[in-house]
């Protein structure tokens, strides 16, 4: 109790801190129109709520997320096991992983916008390459670091080569797999939003691009907090989900 | 006479005659095992090494670090094949690891984090397509039998390290094997559970009379345990040095006694010139 007090306790305190530090920093050190305090952002998000631009911007750009989170997971995780599983398909597959992880997808922005257009195509393109390297790789570091013992102790008691898999590599990788889809999440955030600044006809990124257009600084701001609002809650709520569903299956012991 | 007996008897009918008859369960005939290193260079692990174990018998493979000692266990297990010789049990050679030999690690590291005591001890019977009730009744029974009444639903991240090593013990045993092969189950608990363990192993053996390949390099371990202690020579291409028959009683088992103290001086004779040389090749 005590220790669930002090915790939400200082969560709080770090939040106030920061909105504090910002609203001195805009009113008494800068003082320009140009970095407004976070009662003016947030007066002109009830604005922008009221009227449907914050909300139908934001969905856009979560629903962008959502689908390519999601395939980009259920493509990455059976190649990272497929590749963690067998030399012979890491050996084929390590060129085209080792090779396109270090091209961000930002530098493919342009690509995908003359390949799938302005539309949702190249958004949910970009967010499922952004995802599936970052999932194979740790699914596939999950699968080879399962120790030796656990698969032997399942063969002597009498388990298959395909029980071995499923019952024993699968569930040993699972925090390896939750670990890159998270770390996967944080980066669809980065990219969505620089997709939508370069090419978009709707979402939070494109909300920052028209403002700068009409030199809108609030608006920027307001789009600004709602993305940190709205990836921290996205990875408050995977962590708990991770630690809800998945807590036991810790890679610990 | 007794081999042929072995070789025709499928694994099951062997237990039944192990009380009245001793008959060889496992054999190793001029096996060797050479390890190929990364660097391509080959270490010979284990050269020409004969070993038969008894049905019924406990079995103790006592040597120093580095001896092969753990190598004719994974033999045994199924886990690695010889390079030559032939390694049999109940006169078929042995083509991998199956539930007919229970294996205790020595590393609780193969214990499943993500199951609970009772669904790790289930574990094998599980994969072997038993139905639930049997697996949930025999789990139930292991449990007590290791004493470990009462944590059933805990997982092994809950439990001390001994009491991880119950749930080793009791996994194997609840999967019914014709054999427990234990690799050292003990060498990481301190002395005084150490010590316990190896009560309660003694009374799990007197219960359940399996064949035990106990391997240790503590003599004093192997004394209180085994029935009989097999002294392996210093690795490389190491073989069996001796063998000390141990007619203790159960009284006897007990490292101030007398009877004790002889048998221990005998496997101390033996394996003393090994582990000086042991000491000499490792530094």
């Amino acid at each position: 109790m005590y220790r669930s007090v002090t915790r939400f306790g200082g969560y709080l305190v770090g939040f106030a801190s920061l909105f504090a530090l910002w609203h001195v920093a805009s009113v008494y050190l800068l003082n320009s129109v140009l970095f407004p305090p976070p009662l003016r952002v947030m007066a002109k998000a009830v604005e922008l709520a009221e009227d449907g631009t914050l909300w139908s911007n934001a969905s856009v750009s979560l629903q962008r997320i959502a689908l390519g989170f999601l395939f980009g997971s259920l493509l990455g995780i059976p190649l990272g096991l497929a590749i963690g599983s067998f030399a012979i398909v890491r050996r084929l597959l390590e060129p085209y992983t080792e090779f396109l992880r270090f091209i961000p997808a930002t530098a493919l922005i342009t690509v995908a916008v003359i390949w799938f257009g302005i539309g949702e195509g190249s958004k949910v393109f970009l967010i499922i390459y952004t995802t599936i390297f970052i999932v194979i790789i740790n699914t596939a570091a999950g699968v080879s670091a399962v120790t030796p013992n656990k698969i032997r102790a399942a063969r002597s008691l009498g388990a298959s080569r395909a029980q071995v898999f499923l019952f024993v590599a699968l569930p040993a990788t699972l925090p390896y797999i939750l670990t890159g889809m998270r770390l996967a999440m944080g980066n669809s955030f980065v990219t969505i939003i620089a997709a939508e600044l370069v090419a978009a006809n709707a979402g939070l990124g494109k909300m920052i691009w028209d403002a700068r257009l009409y030199m809108l600084v609030d608006q920027i701001f307001v789009a600004l907090l709602v993305l940190g609002l709205l990836g921290f809650t996205a990875d408050r709520l995977f962590r708990w989900g991770i630690y809800a569903f998945a807590g036991r299956f810790s890679p610990l012991t | 006479m007794r081999r042929a007996v072995a070789s025709r008897r499928r694994g099951e009918s062997i237990i039944g005659f192990s009380e009245a008859v001793s008959l060889t369960l496992v054999r190793l005939a001029g096996v060797g095992k050479i390890f190929r290193s990364l660097q391509g260079s080959n270490y010979l692990a284990v050269h020409d090494l004969d070993l038969d174990i008894e049905a019924g018998e406990f079995f103790c493979l006592l040597g120093t670090s580095g001896c092969g000692k753990t190598t004719v266990l994974n033999m045994i297990a199924g886990f690695e094949r010889p390079t030559v010789g032939k390694v049999e049990m109940a006169g078929r050679v042995i083509e991998g690891p199956g539930a007919d030999r229970g294996v205790v690690f020595q590393s609780d590291d193969s214990l499943y984090p993500w199951l609970s005591a009772l669904g790790n001890i289930e574990f094998g019977m599980r994969m072997r397509g038993l139905p639930r009730a049997e697996r949930l009744e025999r789990a139930r029974r292991h449990l007590d039998l290791v004493g470990l009444q009462g944590q059933e639903h805990k997982h092994p991240a809950e439990l001390s390290g001994g009491m991880k090593q119950r749930i080793q013990i009791a996994r194997v045993l609840a999967n019914e094997p014709l054999m427990l092969l234990m690799d050292e189950p003990f060498a990481a608990l301190d002395a005084h559970t150490r010590a316990a363990m190896q009560r309660e192993l003694i009374k799990i053996w007197r219960a359940t009379r399996k064949t035990v390949l106990f391997i240790t390099h503590d003599i004093d371990e192997a004394v209180i345990l085994a029935t009989r202690i097999g002294v392996m020579h210093a690795g490389p291409a190491s073989k069996l040095k001796g063998m000390i028959e141990v007619t203790l009683k159960d009284a006897e088992r007990d490292r101030t006694h007398d009877r004790f103290l002889g048998v221990y001086r005998q496997v101390h004779a033996m394996i003393r010139d090994e582990v000086a040389i042991a000491m000499q090749r490792s530094q």
